[in-house]
């Protein structure tokens, strides 16, 4: 509690400068920017966010969205297909999972390292994204309005509607993670995974689960992706993608050991995430020191949970 | 699973017995940890269940909560056999153990804890956490006597809280037999004793209970029965008005000393203090640490399973900061929390888990070997292989090790082979005090001589040997004088004369020197 109302703090800090830093005119453009942004990375920082509680990494994140932008965009492109963007987005996701599915069973079954499994699938979905689309870019041209307007294009009550989609995303995971047993059970297959097999949960089975729910953020943020900017091109986008979403997820409170983590703190660490880089560019800042500034957080950030971690008395 | 209705119990055992054990084996790889155990358990019966470290106690236990599986013999349930496959199917007939290392998830709290995999929830298939836990869990804290909210983080309880936690946690289930390991290993006594209170209540309420403790004093106060375990068999049984500290003790011990030792060591003459413990505060006992070794002296350190072996052999090596004291070798003042300065002043820890803390396992034996001689051999930062090369290969050839060549991966050598490589490696150093945590545990008898004769050589060529050692066999075969540790202090000093089995396994369960 005392970390979330630290962080809290710092947020508004944060916000406040960029209330006097940016001019008034630009004001509402730019906290719409914002918002339209922590929405769509919030949404993989809360995937990750979960695999993390729960002791586990995963780092194909980008490659996952950019397959799943690929993808999405030459199913719609299909004359068999693009008829039914629903079920197209419906297949996206399932494949999502499906991916997710296989980490979970090569982590838990094979009894890999989460960080190696997840790291052959940055690799292979990058790959496979290049492939199937030939290494070119793969876009709407133009059309799908309908679906557009319904994911991307214009306000909901002057909210980014990216950022609507994530606060529902947040509300159904807060739920599931702090008022379900599952998500207990997640913190402590994080915790102690000892413990927790003594108490009898199956523990394989929710370390799978919390891959393919990542998997399947990441594969909803390949579609976002594709709605904001009509295009995808396999060999340039995405990159870092899985670094920003941990880097939310860590800097709003979940602890790399496993075991710790909420909802809210993930929101918050996201909106810093994504402040510092937006203050630094009104500031006038070169955007070359962009990265320095969030590494330097997030490593402030580190340290600070370190020291002020309540210290157990057994060794 | 409703035995007491079932045909084929009759006859199989007496009714009165809820559990039953005949003729269990287990074995590890290297060690025969049990061999046809038996043992009953009756209803409403508290059974003490003892013996020396390494006796048993807690591999039988598990079979009984279904964590391992024996290897021959069979359990039956209110007369009715059984098998356990998982540890829910003993907690499904209401057998429920109390670990001796806790189990709990530091970062929940402690409803979350007490209830964890058998949470009440609504909602249905949503399955929300019910608030009525956190009642419910205050209601059996009130009864275990533990005094914080149900909703305090575990990693914010001292340690003996976090057992009544275990304890809490065991009671919510509707146990049956309930199985405890040590559960007072870190209480204080008004602890001890309201869980003492809770013993009998559960008794007077129909629960059978087993416990097991090297405390023989808190077994001579609740105990109904006690069996005796020892080197994985059945050593004897007390009856209620048999029960005392003596007849226990004797149940434990009472073995032939094998001809592992050798019977007489040159004896010197001069003494020359090596290592010099001056009021040292380890911060687990009451009365601060003060203990000398002598040069050629081979000093054992007993005592009981969380007596404070390890942590001081931890103080002394530089891994562990004492709260005050002084350590002098050979003269020098030693510095605390440095492992280096340690190994620099010639004190070597040989540990105790050489798999984890000894041995680069997937490394080469002459890797291993000349790991932390790597500066001394090298040459402005540059390593010499050929130097390398002839002090493993020396070393290997003056402790016998058995080994294809020096590139063998240490990982597939025997354990008594990867004991001599992790002797090698610190003999390398050529230290002046060696401590030694085990040094035998695990290996097997052909190698333990050759590891004993190694000692003895150390020590004649004027090494300071401290030797902690759970297998009183050892200390009296190679101590020339023991101090024992009882609670984290010394409870005596036993010189060479006064050296019996009987007498350490007084001072270690809290008896006073006559």
């Amino acid at each position: 509690m005392r970390k979330l109302a630290g962080l809290t703090v710092f947020l508004l800090c944060l916000y406040i400068a960029l209330w006097r830093a940016v001019p008034p005119e630009g004001l509402m453009l730019n906290n719409y920017n914002l918002a339209e942004r922590i929405g769509q990375y919030g949404i993989i920082s809360l995937g990750a966010g979960i695999v993390i509680i729960a002791g586990g990494i995963d780092l194909s994140i980008g490659s996952v969205a950019v397959l799943a932008a690929t993808g999405t965009a030459m199913l719609l492109g299909n004359p068999a297909y693009g008829g039914n963007p629903v079920l197209v987005l419906a297949l996206v996701l399932a494949a999502g999972a499906f991916l997710g599915l296989i980490h979970g069973l090569f982590i838990t079954k094979i009894n890999l390292p989460a960080f190696m499994v997840t790291l052959c699938g940055l690799f292979i979905y990058r790959g496979v994204a290049r492939t199937i689309s030939g290494n070119m870019s793969k876009g709407l041209q133009n059309q799908f309005a309908d679906l557009r307007h319904c994911l991307y294009d214009g306000d909901i009550f002057g909210l980014p509607r990216f950022l609507v989609i994530f606060l529902i995303l947040a509300g159904v995971a807060s739920v599931f993670l702090h008022l379900s047993v599952y998500g207990r059970y997640l913190q402590a297959i994080g915790g102690n995974e000892k413990a927790a097999r003594y108490s009898g949960i199956s523990i394989d089975a929710y370390k799978i689960l919390t891959y393919v729910i990542c998997s399947i953020a990441a594969a909803l943020f390949g579609i976002l992706f594709l709605m904001k900017n009509d295009a995808v091109t396999p060999s340039s986008d995405g990159f870092f993608l899985e670094l920003y979403a941990i880097a939310g997820a860590v800097l709003g409170g979940c602890s790399l050991r496993g075991g710790e983590g909420t909802v809210a703190g993930i929101i918050i660490g996201t909106a810093i995430m994504w402040i510092l880089p937006n203050l630094t560019n009104m500031w006038g800042i070169p955007s070359e020191l962009e990265f320095i500034v969030i590494g330097g957080a997030l490593l402030l950030g580190a340290i600070l949970d370190e020291k002020l971690r309540p210290k157990g008395a057994a060794a | 699973m409703v035995a007491e209705r079932s045909p084929i119990s009759i006859g199989l055992t007496d009714q009165q017995n809820i559990l039953e054990v005949r003729d269990i084996s287990k074995a590890f790889p290297g060690v025969q940890a049990l061999s046809q155990v038996n043992l009953r358990l009756s209803n409403a019966e508290v059974l003490a269940l003892i013996g020396e470290n390494g006796a048993g106690k807690s591999t039988l236990m598990k079979i009984l909560a279904g964590i391992i599986r024996p290897d021959a013999g069979d359990v039956y349930f209110n007369g009715r056999k059984v098998l356990f496959n998982y540890v829910r199917d003993a907690e499904r007939l209401g057998i429920v153990l109390i670990h001796q290392e806790l189990n709990l998830v530091e970062n929940l709290d402690v409803a979350s804890n007490i209830f964890l995999g058998r949470e009440r929830t609504y909602a249905g298939p949503l399955r929300l956490i019910d608030q009525r836990n956190y009642s419910k869990a205050a209601v059996i804290l009130k009864r275990v006597g533990l005094d914080c909210a149900p909703n305090i983080r575990v990693s914010q309880l001292a340690l003996g809280q976090r057992q009544l936690v275990e304890i809490a946690r065991a009671l919510s289930v509707k146990a049956k037999v309930l199985i405890m390991d040590e559960p007072t290993s870190s209480l204080t006594s008004a602890e001890t004793f309201r869980l003492f209170d809770i013993i009998s209540e559960l008794k007077q309420s129909g629960v059978s209970v087993v416990y097991i403790s090297h405390r023989l004093k808190e077994v001579e106060l609740i105990a109904d029965r006690v069996v005796g375990l020892k080197d994985g068999a059945n050593s004897g049984e007390l009856q209620r008005s048999e029960i005392n500290h003596q007849t226990m003790v004797q149940m434990m011990v009472g073995r032939e000393l094998k001809q592992l030792f050798q019977d007489q060591r040159r004896v010197r003459t001069e003494v020359q203090p090596v290592l010099e413990v001056k009021n040292l505060r380890t911060g687990l006992g009451h009365e601060p640490i003060e203990f000398v070794v002598n040069q050629g002296e081979i000093v054992g350190l007993s005592g009981l399973m969380g007596a404070g072996r390890t942590e001081l052999a931890e103080v002394l090596f530089g891994i562990r900061r004492p709260l005050g004291g002084e350590v002098l070798l050979n003269g020098k003042k030693l510095p605390f929390g440095t492992t280096g300065a340690a190994i620099k002043a010639g004190a070597i820890l040989v540990p105790e888990d050489r798999r984890t803390e000894g041995l680069i396992l997937s490394s080469s034996v002459a890797t291993n070997i000349n790991l932390p001689s790597l500066k001394r051999l090298s040459t402005g930062g540059l390593r010499s292989f050929k130097r390398e090369r002839q002090l493993s290969e020396k070393m290997c050839a003056e402790l016998n090790v058995r080994t294809p060549n020096i590139k063998q991966v240490v990982g597939l050598l025997s354990g008594g082979n990867q004991q001599k490589i992790v002797l090698a490696k610190w003999l390398a150093c050529n230290p002046s005090l060696l401590i030694f945590d085990e040094p035998t545990r695990g290996v097997d008898i052909g190698a333990k001589s050759e590891i004993y004769a190694l000692m003895h050589d150390l020590a004649d060529r004027g090494v300071a040997i401290l030797m902690i050692s759970s297998d009183l066999e050892e200390i009296l075969g190679m101590s020339d004088r023991v101090i024992v540790l009882h609670q984290g202090s010394i409870a005596g000093e036993l010189s060479k004369i006064q050296l019996t089995e009987e007498a350490i396994m007084h001072l270690s369960t809290g008896g006073h020197l006559r």
